[in-house]
């Protein structure tokens, strides 16, 4: 499962960061048949979630509805220097995790 | 208007010129350069806005697994498409094709130049049609020429595949006996149900679809519209197919290149 996800290097203490990240999955809704009529069984990241110097800072519960190769942003307010730890899980049981680091002054 | 001798005299002589050039130049464009289109103009606002978020187009994923097929090592002379191309930039390439091959005389679109380069340097398997791998290389090809206009030759071989392209592309076809001009040329700009028709241009494939939910070649959007119009599909790499795709590039000339473009 490739990914791009995208922080700030460095930021100013108590300031709020956006992160950006895109998953390459094929989000396999489950209501799609194949050609010979069989449900193509749903496939799809269910779990992501991001992890701070350890604390999770965000959590998202995804599901059919959503698209191929999901795009998420979010925020989190910058308090140390550290690591974001990024996660996700899809049905089958296919995990991947990145890190990226972030310089905090002030 | 009342049209006197020395009036009809200068019309006469302008439509010569204009015959004259238009005999130079081989071909009057079908659609004029001031009135040219790219597909993106038809989106919405944030189909365009995911397009050139350099970022968060999905078409990126593709790119970058690119970018990492170009250093791979494949094939029986181990080797891979930077051994070759060191650190020769492929900007503009992609914008001249379709071309014919010097060595073969043969039409290659970017896509058989890449399997091309495979069979023949690099002794490798030519890569499946529509795979990930080739949809992935051929992007990161595309990508480097972004913003370089489209300009393809018709010249010397190449005259005899534009001629087969632009007669396939007014060939009515289907069970809706339509050709591409009945939309493309004579109807661009309007309503089909909830979308509007565009003019139908090549440059922005490979292009992610939102339909798909994945990237795709343009000969995956062609077959899309022969379905659309209920008429049979040829299969991948079909060589009417590139004939169409050089009259098409001819057409979209001038236009710069978007890969990886979005689409609906």
């Amino acid at each position: 499962m490739a990914a791009r996800i995208q922080i700030p290097p460095r930021a100013k203490r108590g300031e709020i960061v956006e992160i950006r990240v895109l998953i390459q999955h094929s989000m396999e809704t489950g209501y799609r048949h194949d050609d010979v009529g069989r449900v193509i069984k749903r496939n799809v990241i269910n779990l992501f979630s991001c992890r701070y110097n350890g604390v999770e800072v965000f959590r998202a519960d995804l599901s059919s509805g959503i698209s191929a190769n999901p795009y998420l942003q979010f925020y989190t307010v910058a308090e140390a220097s550290g690591d974001l730890e990024f996660s996700w899980i899809d049905d089958e049981g296919q995990q991947d995790s990145e890190r990226q680091s972030i310089v905090v002054n002030g | 208007m009342k049209r006197g001798p020395a009036r009809r005299v200068l019309a006469t002589a302008l439509a010569a010129i204009g015959l004259a050039a238009s005999m130079g130049l081989a071909q009057e464009r079908s659609i004029p350069l001031g009135e040219l289109k790219s597909g993106s103009v038809f989106l919405g606002e944030d189909l365009r806005a995911l397009q050139n978020d350099q970022f968060a187009n999905p078409g990126t994923l593709w790119v970058e697994r690119g970018e990492k097929l170009w250093r791979e090592v494949s094939g029986k002379n181990a080797r891979s498409c930077a051994s070759c191309h060191q650190d020769a930039s492929m900007r503009g390439v992609a914008a001249s094709y379709p071309r014919i091959d010097k060595a073969s005389g043969k039409l290659l679109n970017l896509e058989s130049r890449i399997n091309q380069c495979r069979t023949e340097r690099m002794g490798a398997e030519p890569l499946r049609y529509e795979s990930e791998e080739l949809l992935a290389l051929t992007a990161y090809v595309a990508r480097q020429s972004r913003g370089v206009p489209i300009a393809v030759s018709i010249e010397g071989a190449a005259r005899a595949h534009f001629d087969a392209g632009r007669a396939s592309y007014h060939k009515r076809r289907g069970q809706m006996n339509m050709s591409c001009a009945h939309c493309h040329e004579a109807n661009w700009g309007k309503r089909l149900l909830s979308e509007t028709i565009s003019q139908g241009h090549p440059n922005a494939y490979p292009a992610y679809r939102m339909e798909w939910q994945t990237m795709g070649s343009l000969e995956r959007r062609l077959r899309a519209c022969l379905s659309g119009i209920r008429a049979e599909m040829l299969p991948y790499g079909s060589p009417d197919y590139l004939d169409l795709e050089l009259f098409l590039a001819w057409r979209a000339q001038g236009l710069p290149i978007e890969t990886p473009g979005v689409r609906r």
